[in-house]
């Protein structure tokens, strides 16, 4: 009972993890950029949503609220590749990779300005009641994280499956130029993205704040969400998904398992060994590059 | 604008094109070396000693940032991690005084020490490319911290280590009653590792670790063994970081696992971008920035009467560095040489002369 416990708590942080992930996933695939700041991104989206919601800011209906944060979040992203963004049109991965760390940094510092230092709470509904399944104990909010984790990703992989939108956005990671030429609105279509995954960080803000308590680091668990990324391989939105459900399995199990001390490490340690046997992740999508 | 007209290999590579050169950077020495007694003139007393730290701070940040830079700015590879060597040379060589030893030799090897193991974590890492070897080393950073927790015996664990009274050439090396020593030290690893440096970018290494920033398959094509270079870059770029953790660990005077935790190797990376990525100058440069950045700001909160706003700095670092990466991608330094180039053809310079040229990317995926 205790491991099921375990395993079904972990697949509840996993989901988040996973929705973060699927944030850097989207971004990537679409821009071929990886998008450090999308930890911020979420934490920014959960800051929206307390700031709708909770009494002491608007105090507005949870669900009514739901879907203004989403939007919200979604100019915000369309605006920063607007204004930020486009100009590195064609610049390298790495630039890329250095702009979006410190446009983490200046977000922190916005929500550290606007809302506040101390850790605070989303006023939900999800937080009312616990599922009991015999001895397992679920909260609400991990059940809501989990389904609403699987459509996201399915709706995600089906868009990039099947939809043009979704084709015409790896065409223009694949080739910018070449995009181009078949008519493809590349910039359009990369700040499509970038509101894209501003919705999805939203998501995952709202579901991490439902769960616990938001401050202005809780960015960082877009690091663990990384791992989760790499361990999917950037670039499969269902290896992200798996990569998060693994990184937040392993978690809870480390820290049940392992002495003090050695159970933070383990999604890193995990990480490095994944990198270290697979460059690209257990579902490489790469091949030797040619000239 | 002078001319160099170059008739053997040998002015192709000498450390300086000519005279003025020359003299300009000895001028440089001289006045750093003189740098104490000039503030002591200056300010005078306890500011002077304020203002010398503070110079030490800057020099010490640049070993380190000349650590990455060589990885970064020369080789291309960019390293999220270089806090962790950082923490290993600091921890290795308060452990060497432990031993016994003298501080110059712990601190040396301290350096190779943590090169070795540099060159050594580098081997797995060299199957990495871009995102994939960022995040790798992001990792490293975040599990040398929590290494330092656990390996407690050696390090402290979370309540750390205070650095060891040390005599350096008969002197007592204390940082507020010495402030002077602790400068000359600093100033002394920093000139001794820029030379290193220098002289190591007009060896065909140094010229193979450009050939491999600028494209791995054509070094490969041009007989350059790709692998052994990374890792050699790999090794040298953590023993200057090891030597500059050791330094600032010391100069703190107390550090545990949060003195070097992964923020201070993004830190540095911004730093050496904001100097100028690729240019020796550029380490030295973004290193002032950084270490003169939170006083600027403290005097700035200050001058409009406000109290000081917490994470403020964080915040201003980061939208300078946004700065930079979209205007001017080649950092202050480059700045520098712009400006240059436009005196030294004055009438004559034109406003397009270092347009970016547009570029498309093309993805390494095959789905």
């Amino acid at each position: 009972m205790e491991v099921l416990q375990l395993l079904l708590s972990g697949l509840a942080n996993g989901c988040v993890y996973g929705l973060v992930a699927l944030g850097f996933v989207l971004i990537y695939k679409a821009t071929e950029a990886v998008n450090f700041a999308q930890g911020d991104f979420m934490m920014l989206g959960a800051y929206v949503m307390i700031g709708l919601v909770n009494p002491q800011f608007m105090g507005m209906n949870f669900w009514l609220a739901v879907p203004v944060a989403l939007l919200i979040m979604a100019a915000l992203g369309y605006l920063l590749d607007l204004t930020v963004l486009r100009h590195m049109f064609g610049q390298s991965q790495t630039a890329v990779v250095i702009l979006t760390i410190a446009l983490g940094f200046v977000i922190r510092f916005a929500a550290g300005l606007i809302w506040g230092h101390e850790p605070q709470s989303l006023h939900s509904p999800l937080r009312l009641g616990d599922v009991r399944l015999g001895d397992v104990v679920l909260s609400l909010a991990d059940i809501a994280v989990i389904v609403v984790t699987l459509l996201m990703t399915l709706a995600l992989w089906q868009f990039f499956q099947r939809t043009k939108p979704g084709l015409a956005m790896q065409a223009a990671s694949q080739n910018q130029m070449a995009a181009y030429y078949m008519g493809i609105p590349v910039k359009r279509v990369q700040g499509a993205v970038w509101a894209l995954a501003g919705v999805v960080a939203c998501v995952a803000g709202i579901l991490y704040a439902s769960k616990g308590t938001v401050d202005i680091s809780s960015g960082f668990i877009g690091i663990k969400a990384f791992a989760a990324a790499v361990i999917g391989g950037f670039g499969s939105l269902p290896g992200a998904l798996m990569g998060g459900l693994i990184v937040g399995v392993i978690e809870p199990f480390a820290a049940r398992y392992l002495p003090a001390g050695y159970s933070q490490i383990a999604p890193y340690a995990l990480l490095i060994i994944v990198l270290v046997f697979r460059p690209h992740g257990l579902f490489a999508q790469v091949r030797t590059k040619k000239v | 604008m002078r001319f160099h007209f170059k008739t053997s290999y040998d002015h192709d590579i000498r450390l300086f094109p000519d005279w003025w050169k020359f003299s300009l950077y000895a001028t440089l020495v001289l006045v750093m070396l003189a740098l104490p007694w000039i503030f002591q003139g200056v300010f005078g007393g306890r500011t002077a000693g304020f203002y010398l730290g503070e110079m030490t701070n800057v020099l010490i940040w640049a070993v380190a940032g000349l650590g990455l830079m060589l990885l970064t700015g020369t080789t291309g590879q960019v390293s999220l991690g270089h806090s962790a060597f950082m923490a290993l040379g600091c921890f290795l060589c308060v452990n060497f005084l432990d031993a016994g030893m003298p501080f110059l030799l712990a601190f040396v090897l301290a350096g190779i020490v943590t090169g070795l193991v540099g060159a050594v974590i580098a081997v797995p890492a060299l199957k990495l490319h871009g995102v994939y070897l960022s995040i790798f080393t992001l990792a490293l950073a975040i599990l040398a911290d929590d290494l330092v927790v656990i390996l407690e015996h050696w390090t402290g664990g979370v309540n750390g280590r205070m650095a060891p009274d040390f005599t350096l050439f008969g002197a007592s090396m204390n940082r507020w009653a010495n402030p002077q020593g602790w400068y000359f030290l600093a100033l002394g690893t920093a000139i001794a590792v820029t030379l290193l440096y220098r002289n190591l970018l007009r060896s065909p290494l140094g010229r193979a670790f450009a050939a491999v920033r600028d494209s791995e398959i054509s070094a490969q094509a041009m007989g350059i063994d790709v692998a052994r270079t990374k890792t050699l870059a790999f090794g040298l770029s953590c023993a200057f970081a090891g030597l500059g953790g050791a330094l600032m660990g010391f100069f703190a005077g107390a550090f545990n696992n949060e003195t070097f935790n992964f923020l201070i190797s993004i830190q540095l990376l911004m730093m050496i971008i904001i100097g100028g990525l690729g240019f020796i100058h550029g380490a030295f440069l973004g290193a002032a920035v950084i270490a003169f950045l939170p006083q600027a700001l403290s005097m700035a909160t200050d001058f409009m009467g406000s109290a000081s706003i917490p994470g403020l700095e964080v915040g201003v670092f980061g939208a300078i560095l946004i700065a930079f990466i979209l205007f001017e991608p080649m950092g202050l330094y480059g700045r520098w040489l712009k400006l240059r180039v436009w005196l030294e053809l004055f009438p004559f310079a034109r406003r397009d002369m270092f347009r970016r040229q547009k570029s498309y990317l093309k993805t390494e995926r095959l789905r």
